[in-house]
């Protein structure tokens, strides 16, 4: 909902945070600095995450691994920006076309300009809302690729990125969160990218999990963390980044950037004490692992919900995803998949906790641009999270799926056995991270 | 000249290093090295799953003595290095045919 005149929703929340309104209301699209350097602040927050999420990733796979599958996060960061200028912004945001896709009149940013676009933010300059929206879609794919670390190969990694951030990616993004998007006009709401950014990228790392196969010589073969300080650096990264990912998604400074500023933290406190507590209850340890993985889920969880719930419902939202997607990763070795970081175990069922949350507790009194939700006597909204979920599910699973199953056709999509035994570090990049 | 082997265990090596140093030993190596015998692996817990783990680490030292010293430095090892638990190491001792020292050249019993 970062779409809708975000000064209104700001001023909302202020008055019931008790604080002073202290502007004045203008319908004129007028650049604001404050909102503007907030958010080009959040948008450089965000950027932070993708190589966070590689030192997260990177510390959870085996030695061997460890610098294929940190570029496979930070790549995105080179492949998608520029997809984005050329025709990725495009695609997601620019004129509707039936309600299912942007047309190319944006195409090179083209008329996206220093002017504020009254649809998306109208108090910064639209390339600042472009640049903010860029660092989302890159670090989606980035997320995908803990599906399949330790086995893919780089240079089909990279299609597949270009070919999902186009096919999957922005079509997805246009019908959440564009103006004319058939899902926005449902009133699906996501306020900063649980279905777009996580659901999206948990099915396709199921997808992707479940096609390219296991590890070789898993589950026999214990595959353990090699470096669990880098996972616990990179979890801070993504949680302090994540408040621009989320406060930034109300598009302006001020009082909805503060709600979904504390419901952020608040919930992803709840998540890392949701995830201990089982974890310890379940295995008789509470682990730092366990934590960090926690926290990320309560980050993915509170991502829809942010700006539509007040602080308890999010410490709710957080420990139940804590608590859930510690049993969904435990799940995942009965389900027989081998989704080697747990991307869909955290973010996928983390996403559709959020979402669900958001229907469930999502009040006009925080953010008068969203609805009521089920527990403040809204129960038409649960349904359309839901069916947010449904659709979000199975775009990004059939779309993943079938990329794979055309680029495996085309060039192979997996590293060889020798490759894979020796370790991408070397097999596929020629050096290593860890020498004499 | 005898080279003696010592699979310990990592915390006991600073105590034990230091009592040989007392016995009159020159020098050693040092390994970071895993591996089991009837003490067996253990277990560890990730992401809510528990491992096992047939490999556990050890400390390998390893010193060459004149045969005169073996058995102080295996008394020394050996009463150092024991906790009476299952997986206090071994210890092996072995003929070394010659001994060079890079620096100066010098063979045998001079060298060690």
């Amino acid at each position: 909902m970062r779409c809708n005149s975000a000064k209104v929703m700001a001023v909302g929340t202020l008055f019931l945070l008790g604080a002073t309104p202290a502007f004045a209301e203008t319908a004129v699209s007028r650049v604001d600095t404050g909102d503007t350097a907030w958010v080009l602040l959040s948008a450089a927050l965000v950027m932070l995450m993708t190589p966070g999420l590689a030192i997260f990733y990177g510390g959870m796979v085996r030695r061997k691994n460890i610098l294929g599958t940190m570029l496979q996060s930070f790549i995105a960061l080179g492949v998608v920006s520029i997809q984005w200028a050329l025709i990725g912004y495009s695609l997601s945001f620019g004129p509707d076309l039936h309600g299912i896709i942007g047309d190319l009149s944006w195409a090179g940013l083209r008329g996206v300009g220093l002017e504020p676009n009254a649809d998306y933010a109208p108090t910064i300059p639209h390339q600042a809302f472009m640049a903010f929206q860029m660092m989302f879609a890159v670090i989606t794919p980035a997320v995908i690729s803990g599906a399949f670390a330790e086995r893919f190969k780089f240079g089909a990694y990279l299609l597949f990125v270009i070919f999902w951030t186009t096919l999957v990616y922005d079509p997805l993004c246009h019908w959440v969160w564009a103006k004319g998007g058939w899902l926005h006009g449902m009133g699906v709401l996501d306020f900063a990218g649980g279905i777009v950014v996580e659901i999206n990228s948990g099915m396709s790392a199921l997808a992707a999990a479940w096609f390219i196969g296991s590890r070789r010589g898993y589950p026999h073969e214990p595959m353990l963390p090699h470096n669990l300080p880098l996972t616990l650096l990179g979890g801070g990264l993504l949680w302090f980044g994540w408040f621009g990912f989320n406060a930034g998604s109300a598009v302006a400074s001020g009082g909805l950037a503060t709600a979904a500023f504390v419901a952020t933290h608040l919930a992803t406190a709840a998540a890392v004490m949701g995830w201990l507590l089982v974890e310890w209850k379940h295995r008789g340890k509470p682990t730092l692992l366990g934590a960090v993985s926690g926290a990320v889920a309560g980050l993915v969880a509170i991502t829809p919900a942010c700006g539509f719930v007040g602080p308890v419902a999010a410490i709710t939202i957080g420990l139940v995803a804590g608590a859930v997607c510690y049993g969904a990763v435990v799940a995942k070795f009965r389900m027989g998949y081998d989704d080697t970081l747990d991307a869909f175990g955290v973010h996928g069922i983390g996403g559709m906790i959020g979402m669900v949350g958001t229907g469930l507790f999502a009040a006009v009194a925080i953010n008068a641009a969203g609805a009521d939700g089920f527990f403040n006597g809204g129960a038409a909204l649960l349904g359309k999270q839901v069916l947010g979920i449904a659709v979000g599910a199975a775009w990004a699973f059939g779309g993943t799926y079938v990329i794979l199953k055309v680029l495996d056709k085309a060039v192979g999509i997996r590293v060889t056995r020798e490759e894979e035994t020796q370790g991408l570090d070397l097999a596929q990049h020629g050096e290593n991270a860890y020498t004499m | 000249m005898k080279k003696i082997e010592a699979i310990i265990k990592p915390f006991k090596l600073t105590e034990v290093k230091d009592r040989l140093i007392e016995i009159g030993v020159q020098g050693m190596t040092v390994t970071e090295v895993k591996g089991f015998g009837r003490q067996k692996g253990h277990t560890e817990l990730y992401r809510g799953t528990e491992y096992n783990i047939d490999f556990l680490p050890k400390i390998k030292l390893e010193i060459v003595v004149i045969e005169e010293q073996v058995e102080k430095v295996i008394e020394a090892i050996s009463g150092i290095a024991h906790t009476g638990q299952i997986g206090d190491g071994k210890i092996f001792v072995s003929s070394i045919d010659e001994t060079i020292r890079v620096r100066t050249k010098e063979r045998g019993k001079d060298a060690v």
